[in-house]
């Protein structure tokens, strides 16, 4: 572990992802009293008001404050993010263990299964999914994690097929393990490090996947602060106030881009390749 | 002597099914083991060897009911198991356990030795302070320090783990223990702390052994009977010192042969075996050595030898058995 962390910690960019996200979880947690204003707060006199020492990032065309809004707004992506993520992680990791480890007929199906949901265009499958469930906070999060399912199915069962073939899992079912124990204390812990990399990178995809949704119209509800639907709301304003939009906009590039950087740097810091080589 | 016997094994065969292309229906079969018939003794330590492809490792997995036979029977105790369910084999594997090969792999990284050796307890329903009684004396009978039981795998050398997969396979206290290579992969001075470690081993827990390796010398050393096995069948069988002193088969004779003699005044003729062993998925008519068998004659090409019994205790599969018996083998040895 400790030389995990000494590796990852070589990493300059990996570790500024870290930092911000440390940042922005913070933000999150304590939104409400970091954020100065209600983001709900509407108020006539300040509309489209351009950044400056009252509002930082400037008020929107209901003269609501940006900066608060995209502070709420973190919640609302992480809120995504984590359940969107642990939605694909628990039924993806279990649909691609039972693909490798027991194989056959079940292998068969469940890799085609995966391969048919690879087939469309994730963006294309999140929006057909909405289009039946109906916009809503809850439905966006089933939908996301519906569509990176795959991912974590494929990576699950391709490492279980790796970690099968060591003569520990042999030696289990000699002593009389059973297959639901042998999963768990012998394959789940092996295969860990490629999904805990893709768990990042996932976390970056669910955030910008809610905000192309909500910026389509088919996300969260209107009135809701998320990134997405600033967004969306703000490109009518482009010209007249053009601060309505980019600052959400820099939040979740800074978010998302902060994500693939950590994930990266993780990559790189659990590979057991790279490992021998320092060694 | 009948009742002696641990293990039985009749015409055990196990064909893999080999992909043989997308259009053709004809199925092939890599036959790993063919036809084996074994008698293992309690107490004793019987030696299996042959080239890597033989089958032995197959048939070391077949017998612990690792890999399913296409067929023949296994008798342990006097019982059938090739037919156990699932309860009732899980109850029988307290009885015969494994020691691998490769030391590296055969122990889970992210568990502590504590959890390793702890698992087939935990299995079976021990109680806690049972079980932490029984990993602190199997760990001091294999000689790793009882301190070391929370460290992980990666923290010891291949002999120390080597160690811990023993320790492992003893926990639940076997009577029968199949070592698939276990020194293969160790350091010839290691090599000899290991096979010591499991002589001593096997006179304090009774155990019987079923010890497969490919090097005769090593083999020699630790069993009391040796079998040799050709593509996926015994070919001989005898009493250790016998074997080495009598060789009948041809086969045993050339594996012999090759073993290096450490002493220049000996002047050895090696017996070289032309040509590759054949692919057990089209082994040849007849005896399965004739390709590359010296002696071959019309018969060999035709008609598979017996494994019989061609004196007291010692079983070839020859047609010529009889031209080699008695025969010293001062020139090979």
């Amino acid at each position: 572990m400790g030389e995990i962390w000494y590796r990852f910690r070589k990493n300059k960019l990996a570790l500024f992802g870290f930092s911000v996200l440390l940042v922005f979880i913070i933000l999150a947690l304590a939104a409400p009293i970091i954020a100065p204003y209600d983001p709900f707060q509407m108020s006539t006199g300040e509309t489209l008001q351009s950044p400056n020492s009252a509002h930082i990032f400037g008020t929107d065309q209901f003269g609501r404050d940006i900066l608060s809004r995209i502070i709420h707004g973190t919640r609302i992506s992480f809120k995504v993010g984590i359940i969107s993520v642990g939605i694909s992680l628990v039924v993806g990791v279990a649909m691609g263990i039972c693909a490798g480890y027991f194989g056959g007929w079940i292998d068969i199906i469940i890799s085609r299964i995966i391969d048919i949901m690879f087939s469309f265009p994730d963006i294309f499958l999140a929006l057909v999914i909405m289009a039946i469930l109906g916009t809503s906070l809850t439905n966006v999060m089933i939908a996301i994690g519906i569509v990176y399912t795959p991912i974590f199915a494929r990576i699950a069962r391709g490492s279980t097929l790796t970690v099968k073939d060591n003569a520990y899992i042999e030696a289990a079912r000699s002593i009389g393990v059973g297959d639901l124990m042998t999963i768990i204390r012998h394959i789940l812990p092996n295969i860990l490090a490629p999904l805990i990399v893709q768990i990042t990178l996932s976390f970056g995809f669910a955030i910008r996947s809610e905000a192309a949704l909500s910026f389509l119209g088919l996300g969260v509800e209107p009135d809701v602060p998320s990134w997405g639907i600033m967004l969306n709301e703000g490109k009518d304003w482009m010209e007249l106030a053009w601060w309505v939009s980019v600052f959400p906009g820099l939040a979740a590039t800074l978010a998302i881009l902060s994500f693939n950087v950590l994930g990266d740097g993780l990559r790189d810091a659990l590979d057991p390749k790279l490992k021998n080589e320092s060694e | 002597m009948e009742n002696n016997i641990l293990v039985e094994v009749k015409n055990l065969k196990k064909y893999f099914p080999v992909k043989s292309g997308i259009l053709s229906r004809k199925k092939n079969y890599l036959k790993a083991v063919d036809g084996l018939n074994l008698k293992i003794y309690k107490g004793e330590t019987i030696g299996l060897v042959g080239e890597s492809g033989c089958g032995k490792s197959t048939t070391g997995r077949l017998i612990l009911r690792l890999l399913e036979p296409t067929e023949g029977k296994i008798f342990f105790d006097g019982k059938e198991i090739t037919d156990l369910d699932k309860n009732k084999l899980k109850s029988m594997r307290k009885d015969f356990q494994m020691v691998f090969q490769d030391p590296y792999a055969c122990l889970n990284p992210r568990l502590s030795i504590k959890s390793i050796i702890e698992e087939p307890l935990k299995t079976h329903k021990y109680r806690p302070s049972e079980r932490k009684k029984t990993v602190k004396d199997l760990l001091e009978k294999v000689g790793i320090p009882k301190s070391y039981m929370d460290r992980y795998p990666h923290e010891f050398s291949g002999g120390q783990r080597q160690r811990i997969g023993i320790a492992r396979a003893l926990a639940l206290n076997p009577k029968f223990i199949v070592a698939d290579e276990p020194v293969a992969a160790l350091d010839v001075s290691i090599q000899a702390q290991i096979l010591n470690l499991m002589s001593d081993l096997q006179d304090e827990y009774n155990l019987t052994y079923l010890f497969i390796a490919h090097d005769l010398s090593v083999v020699q050393y630790i069993s009391d009977r040796i079998g040799v096995m050709y593509l996926g069948s015994l070919v001989e069988l005898s009493e250790s010192q016998e074997l080495f002193d009598y060789t009948i088969h041809p086969y045993t004779r050339a594996l012999l042969s090759a073993i290096p003699i450490p002493d220049p005044e000996i002047e050895k003729r090696q017996i070289n075996l032309e040509g590759e062993i054949p692919s057990p998925i089209n082994p040849p008519d007849g005896c399965r050595f004739h390709t590359r068998c010296p002696y071959a004659e019309e018969i060999c090409r035709e008609k598979r030898p017996e494994f019989r019994e061609v004196k007291k205790e010692h079983y070839v599969a020859c047609h010529l058995a009889e031209k080699f018996i008695n025969k010293q083998n001062t020139e090979i040895r």
